[in-house]
């Protein structure tokens, strides 16, 4: 919100203010100030001058050239891109060699050879607003030659840019700022008047609410001696300064009123008002308007129109005006409209009419639904500085509806509960000054206040409303600062800590973390050889990012490819996250994953670090290569189960699946359950005496079918060593002459100890008969 | 007699004085010192003296022959020892900074040293972490948290809706979870005070992404819940985490401001140590409708919340100058960290 520091001046019964002292008062009391600009300085260089002519070019389109009078007499000529001057019209000329405010010098720049004398500004240029749409047009009374300052009667001043909260709809206009203002300042506030002056003659714009939910109040006041002229300079200049662009001193008027008390009007000509008065309703299907930006707008049910008494719409209620009943050159008489609207209403109607405007913005947050009167009064005084014959009707109609909030509201604020929460010490005596100066009026009880809630506070509705008020008027950094003692022992889960243990491991392992997107295209579970079921986001930014990933390998494949393509092939890269898979519950079913790729690797290093993440978490798996997870390599992957459901799957991804990706290398991948994983913590291990009795080991190699998982002669060597085993390690795998085809060589070391004796040979032979026993069950035979 | 002895004596001495390896003094150990060594002899010679004096005289005599050369054997064989090892040192020498390959221990996302980071100083300060679903219920991202159907703030959080629909619910009613907020709705329903948590998480808002927005980021939320607790404490609390976090030369402060969950409501401000302001996170005690939406009694407990950005928290302390490379997952900025 765009706030001038002589503006609140005007408010505030002070000579001068400090704009560093009001910025950071205004931040403190929660009207954040973004940024403090001067304004308002008169560029030296930059004169009065009237266009003479203007003259296109056959050979330039984009500009023309203007021929001006500086007050020396002499014709001057110059380039201009803008078209909005016409001869007679006073404009601001940058002499050559003006510096502007963004620091560029005027040059004598000629285009197609013909110079230029100099440049016309627009109001952006001299720092005098956002507008930049055209030339500044300058009082056309003013004399030339002159400072343009002068022209306009032009005051330094300074610009506060505020970043408001939404609770905050009060601070919309100068008038609320200023009230904030005054109370951190101690000094009084001095509104503009309520009380209309003298009336004239009776007669009214009828008004009828049929929609009261939707519209709780609405004024119409009939103005006439209306003469549309241009507004003065100081308020063309404010107008400017906040970024808005002066249009006539009707218009003008209405904006002012708005900016300075939050309080958006309308000004229809009555002349152009079927039946001479409002019907305030909900639109019908079908319907349509044309609004003041030119733009036909279809409307919904939901949508509120104000018609008039004919029943023709001519504005969307709190969003915009018709173009219709717009003011023109020679509107006399006005029926002027001040509003209440109910503000989710307006917003909803705003959000699908894609048209925020400076009024809707304010009537979506709620506005003061009385200070309507000041406001119309207000608007009259003002109007009146061009409009010396202007005529106020009596006969003002003030309708009401159903959802016009109530004029009296109050609340009782217990002083216990506001120091329980703030953590103050006041007495109920401490309360009114606090509150008071920002229009919550305090009669104090006992133990409790009871405190009025100003309308211009619709934020404000409950006891911990006020509370915050009190904090907010005591100064937040008052409040004192304590540590609360946690009676909470704090600390990570057993499945935190495990997640970190897990992620060490993994990172040891030589794998580093990626964090792709979550959100996948379309298609890139099917790219990767994945089922295409998946929770869709419904309004995504980009189609390729609205499907939520059931997998995290489509991310990791993704980052594998970019990096190769990046001259980084081989990397390692792992990501422990969220996938989401539709289910019939309240909540998609969200699973948290590992997934971990190694470029360049083959299955077996997908394995080794399964392995070393098994080790160090203690949980085991059986590596079952017969259920080959979807998209990998048929015969190098497996699924590792422990349990009902697959803890997850290890091996290589499926060379198909590396074609569509581009991707030139081979990818081992892990993916594990964490839920399963990091849920099972092992029971603390027992302790085993260590053997005192010597340990004797037994080498055997065995050729064993290649159909036949190495896994399961281990299974038969442990079963058949029994008891005296203590320790069984596969040491070599040979394949290879002196080994059929088809089959390869395992050998295995077996340490074998006795608790109580030292093994003889008769006992080593016998775990080798048993071994071999139960080993050529499995077809395994015993190598020389 | 005694001449003998002290010839063969200086003899041996002599011999293994000229040992010139560790076999050799194997071999003299033998010969110098076996039954059939010269001083043995000497020894079985000792009966042929006619007096006692005498052979008890050149006994003595033997012994100190004896124990001088075993004793020269054995500086000899240590001194060759020595030798030896030192030229087997010699030639192990290596160069110990001619390694090949760099270290392979990978390096953690920036974010998870920052999330890590930020939960050790909370665990450090009494709070427990708590976690929650990604993809949320709209009555736990929004009503539970004071903002019903149609609050005008729900605009303001740019959320991604989903298809899910619950089994009797409506369409539109899932959403990605635009804050870790819900976190709080779930962590008081599912126990009681006092509570003490923090709630690092990964968030989703309708952003277009640039150099410091991401559509999917992270959060820290924390949630204070017991007897007594007031503005005070929370202002305690921000403090005290940012000593902890940033350094003891750090200060924080709170500004009113405006949050649907929280009432009263502030921005929190870290102060660097050059006396600059940086705007870190909203905060605020917790709104009593949200406590009765977690099912606790406003009237007997009260609390405070707090959350701010942990991506931040990465790009603020590694200078990153675009928050969208710490997502592109390209390998030379990995490694940097």
């Amino acid at each position: 919100m765009k706030i001038l520091l002589s503006w609140l001046r005007d408010l505030l019964d002070v000579d001068a203010l400090d704009a560093e002292v009001v910025a950071a008062a205004l931040t403190d009391a929660g009207l954040a100030v973004d940024s403090v600009t001067p304004i308002g300085v008169t560029v030296p260089g930059v004169v009065t001058a009237r266009v003479l002519r203007t003259e296109a070019h056959p050979d330039a389109a984009k500009v023309h050239r203007v021929y001006v009078d500086a007050g020396d007499g002499i014709e001057r000529h110059v380039w201009c891109g803008a078209f909005n001057m016409a001869p007679g019209d006073v404009v601001p000329l940058a002499t050559i060699g003006t510096t502007m405010p963004d620091g560029r010098t005027i040059e004598r720049r000629g285009i197609l050879g013909i110079d230029s004398e100099g440049m016309l500004c627009s109001a952006r240029e001299l720092g005098l607003g956002d507008d930049h749409a055209g030339i500044l047009l300058l009082p056309t009374a003013a004399a030339v030659g002159v400072p343009y300052g002068e022209a306009l009667e032009l005051e330094p001043d300074t610009l506060l840019d505020l970043d408001l909260t939404r609770n905050r709809p009060d601070a919309w206009g100068h008038l609320g700022v200023a009230r904030e203002l005054a109370a951190h300042l101690g000094v009084r506030l001095r509104p503009p008047g309520a009380e209309l002056p003298a009336r004239g003659p009776a007669r009214s714009a009828s008004v009828d609410i049929v929609d009261g939910d939707r519209c709780g109040r609405f004024t119409s006041t009939v103005l006439s001696g209306i003469h549309v002229a241009e507004s003065p300079a100081w308020m063309q200049q404010r107008l400017r300064a906040v970024g808005m662009r002066p249009i006539s001193n009707v218009v003008d008027v209405s904006n002012y009123v708005m900016l300075e008390l939050n309080q958006p009007n309308h000004a229809y000509d009555l002349e152009s008002l079927g039946g001479g008065g409002f019907v305030v309703r909900r639109a019908r299907t079908g319907e349509s308007l044309t609004t003041l930006d030119g733009e036909r707008r279809q409307l919904h049910a939901d949508d509120l129109l104000i018609c008039d008494a004919a029943d023709r719409p001519i504005g969307v209620a709190g969003v915009m005006g018709g173009l219709d009943t717009e003011i023109g050159e020679r509107t006399t008489t006005v029926a002027l409209e001040v509003a209440w609207f109910e503000p989710a209403g307006i917003m909803r109607t705003a959000e699908r009419l894609g048209l925020r405007s400076e009024a809707s913005a304010r009537f979506e947050r709620g506005v003061d639904p009385y200070g309507i009167d000041r406001a119309v009064a207000r608007f009259v005084e003002l109007l009146r500085e061009t409009c010396p014959d202007l005529v106020v009707h009596a006969g003002t109609v003030d309708a009401r509806g159903g959802s016009l909030p109530s004029a009296d509201r109050s609340v009782a604020v217990r002083v216990s509960e506001v120091n329980r929460i703030i953590g103050t010490h006041l007495g109920p005596a401490d309360l009114p000054p606090l509150l008071e100066p920002i229009g919550f009026p305090t009669t104090v009880g006992d133990d409790a206040v009871t405190v009025g809630l100003p309308s211009w506070r619709p934020d404000c509705e409950i006891e911990i409303d006020v509370v915050e008020e009190v904090a907010r008027r005591h100064g937040y950094r008052k409040l004192g600062s304590e540590v609360p003692r946690s009676p909470v022992s704090g600390g990570l889960s057993p499945v935190q800590l495990r997640r970190r243990r897990l992620r060490d491991v993994v990172l040891g392992l030589g794998c580093s973390e990626a964090m792709p997107n979550p959100f996948l295209a379309p298609d890139s579970a099917r790219r990767v050889g994945l089922d295409d079921a998946a929770i869709r986001i419904t309004n995504p930014l980009v189609a390729d990012e609205s499907v939520l990933r059931t997998s995290l390998r489509p991310g990791l494949l993704a980052a594998v490819a970019y990096n190769e393509s990046h001259r980084r092939p081989g990397v390692r890269l792992f990501e422990i996250g969220h996938v989401y898979r539709p289910a019939d519950a309240e909540l998609p079913e969200e699973l948290e994953m590992l997934g971990v790729v190694l470029a360049g690797g083959a299955a077996d290093d997908a394995v080794r670090i399964w392995r070393e993440i098994s080790a160090a978490l203690g949980l085991g798996a059986r590596i079952d290569q017969s259920t080959v997870p979807a998209g990998l390599h048929p015969t190098r992957s497996a699924t590792l189960s422990a349990g009902p459901r697959p803890l997850g799957a290890v091996g290589e991804v499926h060379p198909r699946v590396l074609r569509e990706l581009g991707i030139a290398d081979r990818v081992a991948v892990l993916e594990l359950d964490l839920g399963q994983l990091l849920a099972r913590e092992p029971k603390p291990a027992q302790w085993r005496p260590v053997g005192r009795t010597p340990s004797a080991d037994l080498d055997l190699a065995f050729a064993l079918d290649d159909d036949v998982p190495a896994e399961r002669l281990e299974k038969a060597i442990r079963q058949g060593a029994g008891g005296l085993l203590v320790d069984l390690e596969l040491f070599d795998v040979y394949r290879g002459p002196g080994v059929a085809d088809g089959s390869r060589s395992l050998a295995f070391r077996l340490r074998l100890q006795a608790a109580d004796r030292t093994l003889v040979d008769a006992d080593l032979a016998a775990v080798r008969e048993r071994v071999l026993g139960a080993t050529a069950k499995l077809g395994a035979q015993l190598r020389g | 007699m005694i001449a003998d002895i002290h010839h063969a004596r200086d003899a041996a001495l002599h011999e293994i004085e000229q040992a010139p390896t560790l076999d050799a003094i194997v071999a003299l150990q033998a010969r110098l010192t076996g039954k059939r060594s010269e001083l043995a002899l000497l020894k079985t010679g000792l009966g042929g003296l006619e007096s006692v004096d005498e052979r008890r005289e050149a006994g003595r005599v033997l012994n100190e022959a004896m124990d001088a050369v075993v004793e020269a054997l054995a500086r000899r064989r240590e001194a060759l020892e020595s030798e030896a090892l030192d030229i087997r040192l010699a030639a192990e020498r290596l160069d110990l900074t001619e390694t090949i390959g760099r270290p392979r221990r990978g390096h953690a996302h920036l974010v998870t040293q920052a999330w890590e980071r930020l939960e050790d100083v909370f665990v450090g300060m009494g709070f427990q972490v708590a976690e929650g679903p990604e993809v949320e219920t709209d009555w736990h991202n929004f009503e539970a948290l004071n903002m019903g159907e149609g609050h005008p703030a729900r605009g303001e959080f740019d959320t991604l809706f989903v298809d899910h629909v619950p089994p009797g619910g409506r369409a539109g009613s899932t959403v990605l979870r635009t804050h870790t907020s819900p976190v709080q709705i779930r962590t008081m329903l599912a126990g009681a005070p006092p509570i003490y948590i923090v709630a690092p998480g990964r968030v989703f808002r309708r952003d277009t992404p640039d150099a410091t927005h991401m559509p999917v980021f992270h959060q820290i939320e924390g949630l204070v819940v017991d007897r007594g607790i007031s503005m005070a404490h929370l202002a305690g609390t921000i403090d005290a985490f940012t000593k902890a976090f940033f350094g003891q030369d750090f200060s924080s402060r709170l500004r009113p401001s405006y949050f649907p969950f929280t009432e009263p409501s502030a921005e929190f401000d870290i102060q660097l140590p050059n006396g600059q302001w940086l705007e870190l996170g909203g905060c605020g005690m917790v709104h009593p409708a949200v406590l009765r939406a977690g099912g606790i009694d406003p009237e007997e407990w009260s609390g405070f919340a707090f959350g701010f950005g942990i991506d931040r928290m990465a790009v603020m302390r590694h200078g990153v100058g675009d928050i969208r490379e710490m997502f592109s997952n390209d390998i030379r900025f990995i490694e940097q960290f």
